[in-house]
């Protein structure tokens, strides 16, 4: 049924409809509508699930490691420095190969403090084991919480998915949505069955010590699934078309690259202006593409070459910085490069949106008109050179 | 003790020997019985009782991190509820003092306060022994640990023991109780007891540690009844926010306590430093009423 939602409405709505049977989480903006709304469900009985309130986020991340591990599906959702406060438990919860969906509220990091929207958090714990996507819209937002509950709890998968849906700009934009009628959604998601489950019945312990003689291949076994993911999530998209009628590739998506010259790369709510100016600039001749990551972990290396080998300008956004080096998507997608014989002429990295600085159709166009010059590694757009000067005897 | 039946902490498991912990974690275990989930702390307990490949739990156990076990339970005791076996199933959070007095004091409260059906044990060792004796905020005064060291300008931890039973107690939650290693029919009420009310329970057992205290691995059980009979570590039972039992001592002097105890030795030097500690049980004796008819305070 399509409705004009909030995007934490929405995914509340969408969490209510896989059915965890525990929910916890501590408030953090701009998180908080979302659990708001699943918390009205459960006092309203519209949702069986048990809603644990919490001290930190610290403890609501390890009161849903401790429900996964007894058997029953789970959702947290947290943001920025609630994060960051979970990101221990977030390693352990992967490492434990424990199945749960997370959305992350995308937003900036302190200090100094900013409640607006970048994607420093979620790709600062990128290397914690857990499958993350990045969202454009509301409806694939929806779709992929649904999609991530599948792929995690799948029995050769059997890891945490964080989805990353950048805050404000989604999580409290409207749009219309064509939220998934329930029954189908039991249809694609049927009910969680544990491989491994704490159970008086058949006691088993979790979470040993692993000395050096066994610890190397339990990250070994993680770094092959999320490679497993990248051929399990085309086969996954495909089943859920067929049930939802909507078509996504799961990985990656291209937006009129076959002939492009000059093609952006960007992950998240960015896209859809990246498409308006595309749209903008196609109908005066201009040959420019888009090229959407969704997966960015596991990052799909492969789909992107395949996408970028023979466009002779890419230029990468990155809404995040790893301080003192090369941004964090610009770097990986030229690494899909290496040692490669065909590849861009120029692949450009831009810096834009930290900390919530808007990202106008001014600033693509930049973008696309700075990419046809020398490559460019960690190029700032939008950047206000009057707030850079020094002021200190 | 139910000899008889096999133990769910198993023997073989790598503990140091003489150690109070491991002793203490098979009686609560035990009493427990087989319908039990344990969440553990990160800590000596679950370094030498889950070495993989091999476990010593014959209970389902599950350890996260090192200061989570309360919020690790707290989800267990979720899901339980959602699948309707709560009523036939005990939770049980568990670490050490460092776990739970200091790191994980945050995840305690945050159980504590929620009225979750869940007990707590704290295996009170005085120190963080698994990283080498460092103090905690359950290390008692004037003890000599490898980050509060005795000195030539220093006795040593500088604070008493942080009284956690009271914070637990604070949470208007319905049981309270300290227990010892050394007195293990009444360790075992308590956790029967506490296991019998619904809601959240804190029980605190006094363990030695041989390594962390240096003493001989045979004095364990001597060392922590002579802690109870001097005082220093009271055994009392809160139900419902009211002291409903204490165990009653014919007070000894400290030095019967301390004397044996590498990490007390240099005190001997100095008997006002002693006196302090004295002044610490005798404020205890009074306060919960230790000293059985007809005996004087020390």
């Amino acid at each position: 049924m399509r409705e004009f939602l909030e995007g934490s409405l929405a995914v509340a709505r969408i969490i209510k409809a896989c059915k965890p049977g525990v929910i916890s989480a501590y408030p953090i903006t701009p998180q908080t509508h979302m659990v708001e709304e699943l918390a009205n469900f459960v006092a309203n009985g519209e949702l069986n699930s048990q809603f644990v309130n919490v001290e930190s986020e610290h403890s609501a991340a390890s009161v849903v490691l401790g429900s996964v591990a007894a058997g029953v599906r789970s959702y947290t959702a947290t943001s920025s420095q609630g994060l960051f406060y979970m990101a221990e438990v977030i390693f352990n919860i992967a490492g434990m190969r424990l199945p749960l969906v997370l959305t992350c509220a995308n937003r900036a990091i302190s200090a100094p403090i900013s409640i607006w929207n970048d994607h420093q958090d979620s790709i600062s714990l990128r290397d914690s084991g857990w499958i993350q996507f990045y969202t454009e819209n509301l409806q694939e937002t929806v779709d992929f919480h649904l999609i991530s509950y599948r792929l995690s709890e799948d029995k050769h998968i059997m890891l945490p998915v964080m989805v990353c849906m950048d805050g404000y700009t989604l999580t409290h934009g409207i749009e219309t949505i064509d939220m998934p009628d329930e029954a189908k959604v039991d249809s694609f998601l049927p009910p969680y069955k544990p491989l491994y489950k704490l159970d008086v019945d058949n006691p088993l312990s979790f979470g040993p010590l692993a000395d050096p003689d066994y610890y190397m291949e339990t990250r070994y076994a993680i770094h092959q699934t999320h490679k497993d993911v990248l051929e399990i999530m085309p086969k996954l998209t495909s089943e859920f078309s067929r049930v939802f009628g909507r078509h996504y590739n799961g990985l990656i998506e291209e937006y009129h690259t076959k002939d492009a010259e000059r093609v952006i790369v960007a992950m998240g709510s960015v896209c859809g202006t990246v498409k308006e100016v595309i749209d903008e600039l196609r109908a005066k001749g201009k040959k420019v593409g888009l090229l959407k990551i969704i997966a960015y972990r596991p990052f799909p290396a492969e789909a992107i070459y395949e996408a970028l080998k023979n466009i002779p300008k890419v230029a990468v956004l990155d809404r995040s910085l790893s301080l003192g080096s090369y941004a964090p998507v610009a770097s990986e997608v030229k690494a899909a490069f290496f040692g490669k014989k065909k590849r861009p002429e120029v692949i450009s990295s831009f810096v834009v949106g930290i900390g919530g600085r808007d990202i106008t159709k001014d600033s693509i166009k930049e973008v696309l008109r700075l990419v046809n010059g020398r490559e460019k590694s960690n190029e700032f757009i939008d950047l206000k050179p009057e707030l850079l000067k020094e002021e200190y005897e | 003790m139910n000899s008889e039946k096999k133990p769910l902490l198993a023997p073989g498991h790598t503990a140091c020997a003489g150690c109070g912990q491991a002793i203490a974690a098979r009686l609560v275990v035990d009493a427990a019985g087989p319908n039990t989930i344990i969440a553990n702390s990160t800590g000596c307990l679950e370094v030498f009782t889950t070495k993989y490949p091999e476990s010593a739990w014959e209970i389902p156990w599950i350890h996260s991190l090192f200061e989570n076990s309360a919020a690790v339970a707290s989800g267990i005791e979720a899901a339980l509820r959602y699948l309707g076996k709560k009523e036939t199933i005990n939770v049980i959070a568990q670490g050490g003092d460092g776990g739970s007095a200091d790191i994980g004091l945050q995840a305690i409260s945050g159980m504590l306060e929620r009225g979750q059906d869940i007990l707590y044990v704290c295996y009170d060792n005085e120190a963080y022994m698994n990283t080498g004796v460092q103090r905690s905020g359950l290390t008692p005064f004037n003890s000599n640990t490898s980050t509060s060291p005795a000195g030539s300008v220093s006795y040593g931890n500088i604070r008493p023991k942080k009284p956690m039973p009271e914070i637990a107690l604070a949470h208007g939650i319905p049981y309270v109780a300290t227990a010892t290693v050394a007195f293990v029919p009444d360790l075992q009420r308590k956790v029967k007891k506490a296991l019998s009310i619904r809601g959240p329970k804190y029980i605190q057992v006094h363990v030695p540690c041989p390594l962390g205290w240096r003493h001989g691995p045979e004095l364990t059980l001597e060392i922590a009844k002579a802690a109870v009979e001097t005082g220093l570590y009271p055994i009392i039972e809160y139900e419902n926010g009211s002291l409903i039992g204490v165990r009653k001592i014919t007070p000894r002097p400290v030095e019967d306590y301390l004397k044996s105890q590498g990490r007390f030795r240099h005190l001997f030097k100095n008997p006002e430093e002693i006196k302090k500690i004295q002044d610490i049980a005798n404020n205890n004796i009074q306060k919960y009423g230790l000293a059985a008819a007809n005996q004087p305070s020390q």
